[in-house]
Order: C-alpha cells, then structure tokens, then sequence
C-alpha cells in the first residue's frame, strides 16, 4: 500500500465530544455526525497542522504515548486515514 | 375546508381541516380539556380529503395532507377518520418541527424531573407511560418528547394516548370511561383507543422539567437491567429523533448534553407490573 499524504480538517471544521467508548465528531461542512472509536479520535489528534502519511503518523503516535514504533502499524494506519478521507473527516494532501 | 379544528399540544398550534364532520368531531371530544387559542398562528396544518369529490360520501376514504406529505400513504376508511387524524399530526410534526429536538419517547415527570422512554414500536414505552400517568406521575407524552436545544430541558406533547391491543383493557380497567375515546377496532395497527391525558398533565404542558433518567425499554423475556453507555445511548437517541439531522449542530450539542447528564439502561419485562416496578427502582436510585 502506497504510504500517502492526507491534511487534517481545517481549524473549527470538526467538533469532536468523547462519549465513553465512542466518539462523536460533527463536520461542520457536510453536517453529517460520525461515530468513530479508538484509534481514530487520538490519530485526528496527533495529525495537528501539517500534512503526514502514515509513516510520520506512527513516529508522532509513538512520541504522543511514549511506544516504540512497530514496522506492521504503518499498513493499519495508512488503512485509517484511508477510512478517515472517505468519512471526509482528513483529505488528501 | 368545511370541517376545521385548532389544537394545542405542547408548544404545537395544529390547524385540521376535513372534508367530513366525523373526524373533527371525534378529534373535539378528546382535545375538549385543552387550551384553546384560535388567534395563535398554527405552526402545523393537517388535512383529511377525499380523493375525489364523490368519495366524500361513496365509500369514504380519508387522505392525509398538510405541509408535509407521504406520496405512498394508503388512505383510510372514514371509520377511523380519527386515526387518520392522529397519524395527520404525528407525520407534520415529525417531519415539520425544528423549535426542539424531536424524540420518537414517551415521557413522565415527578418533582419536577423527567424521566424519558425511547423504544420501538410495541416495546411498552406509551403503555408504561399511560400506567405511570395514572399513579403519582404527570403524563407528558405518550408518542413523542421535546428537547430544548439551549437549556436540555424536556417539554411535553401530551397528545391523547393512542392505547393499543391488549394495553386497551389494562388501561380502561382503572379510567373513568368519559376519558376513552371510540374503539377504533382492526386498524392497520392493531384495535386503538385514545385515552384523554389527566387534566393536571394537560394544565401543566407548558412546564419544562431536567430530563433525569434515559430507559430503553423492551417487552417481553425475564427482568433485566442493562446500564448503557454514552455512546450508545447517542446512537439510539439519533435513530429515535425524527428532526436530528434537519437540526444540526444545535441537535448535535442537545444530544450530547443530554446523554452526558442523563443515566440509561435498558430494560426488559414481562408485564407491565414488573415494568413499572422496574421503572419506580430505577427512578429511585436516580432521582437521589
């Protein structure tokens, strides 16, 4: 899978509110409500201002909860920010 | 139209207009107790027509219009004009209402809090409601409960109790028969009959109380108490309001707050002895 780059939503597009186990995200531009568990809430997090693929993803991740990076993360992350573009939540840089 | 009516339920001025007496007498009988303003703008019109000029008296059948529409809907016989017009009022304020968050839950209130039931089609919740109403509770809706979008209060739509099958003799049996309306028999959900709310519920309508406990109700099986999340109570909620999405973030943040602040369960039951029992424990535990 190739390792692509993805921007995160501008500032003030999303409005993210924890609900326990769930997660609850409103896209301001679609309206549209997306429920969404872990990992995804903590990978919008850690995708601050810049664009990153997964591969800088997983040294942000690391850093963010003190973990050594692990070669088999990269292909499950990129597969999130796959699923986070087609929910709109993250684009493609 | 020849036949018109105006009804306040909740914060909801319907206007109903009908091509035939019937139902316009029927819906008076049951909303005589209500307060009537006849110069308040209505927020929701429901129509009942005949399709042709002469189905008016050759095998009547009643349409149902108004601001909102379902192009597929069957039309009813004019035998039960009356649930025509009840199914009138429930389409234009599901489709058509956007001042609160509407949820699809019956709800009642003691010392000024709120305890709301959101559950399916024959899950009991408008049954547990009527029977709770009839004891030390205030009846605030049978069929749907409004949200405030900015404070989370919960108001009542106190429509007349749309009673059904077996929850019609459970109910007769402790009402003075002056509040039951017409045995509407083999309608296509089921024999319905309208049960006339207390008049203290209808006096008290325009009281807003602090939603305090969620249920999810299901009839049927062994007790059981589920404690349900956050989460899972929003998702329940989204699918249980009928105006969620038209409203917004505003029905995003109401819902939100609404199950951050309110404890759920689901429960289940075998009767509605047992039901109410179950509710009195859990409001007890909640309300300390």
């Amino acid at each position: 899978m190739t390792d692509r780059t993805y921007r995160a939503a501008p500032p003030g597009a999303l409005r993210i509110e924890p609900l326990g186990e769930l997660t609850a995200i409103f896209d301001r531009r679609s309206m549209q409500t997306h429920l969404v568990v872990s990992p995804m809430p903590e990978i919008l997090d850690a995708m601050g201002a810049d664009a990153c693929n997964a591969a800088g993803l997983a040294t942000r991740l690391a850093a963010a909860f003190d973990l050594d990076v692990a070669e088999d993360v990269k292909p499950i992350l990129a597969e999130r920010l796959s699923e986070l573009a087609a929910m709109g939540l993250v684009e493609r840089a | 139209m020849k036949n018109k009516l105006r009804i306040a339920v909740g914060p909801v001025q319907f206007r109903i207009g009908s091509d035939w007496a019937e139902p316009i007498a029927a819906l008076a009988r049951l909303y005589a107790g209500y307060p009537q303003d006849d110069t308040r703008p209505a927020d929701a019109t429901v129509r009942l027509f005949a399709a042709r000029p002469w189905r008016r008296w050759l095998r009547p059948s009643v349409h149902i219009g108004g601001d909102f529409v379902v192009p597929d809907a069957l039309p009813l016989p004019l035998s039960m004009g009356l649930l025509a017009a009840e199914m009138g009022m429930n389409l234009q304020v599901a489709l058509g209402w956007r001042r609160h968050m509407l949820l699809h839950a019956s709800a009642v209130a003691k010392d000024g809090r709120a305890l709301i039931m959101s559950g399916e089609s024959g899950s009991g919740k408008s049954t547990l409601a009527a029977l709770l109403g009839e004891g030390d509770w205030r009846l605030m809706g049978d069929e749907f409960t409004l949200i405030d979008l900015f404070g989370g209060d919960t108001l009542a739509f106190p429509r007349a109790v749309s009673l059904k099958n077996e929850a019609i003799a459970e109910v007769a049996a402790r009402v003075d028969p002056a509040r039951l309306g017409p045995l509407l028999a083999a309608t296509p959900k089921g024999d319905i009959r309208h049960l006339i709310p207390r008049a203290d519920a209808i006096a008290a309508m325009h009281e807003p109380v602090r939603p305090a406990l969620l249920l999810f109700p299901r009839f049927g099986g062994e007790v059981a108490v589920e404690p349900m999340g956050e989460g899972e109570a929003f998702v329940r909620l989204t699918e249980a309001s009928t105006n969620y999405v038209a409203l917004g973030e505003a029905g995003f943040a109401a819902l939100t707050r609404l199950v951050r602040e309110t404890p759920a369960f689901g429960i289940s039951y075998p009767d509605s002895a047992a039901g109410i029992a179950l509710v009195e424990q859990l409001w007890a535990e909640a309300a300390k």
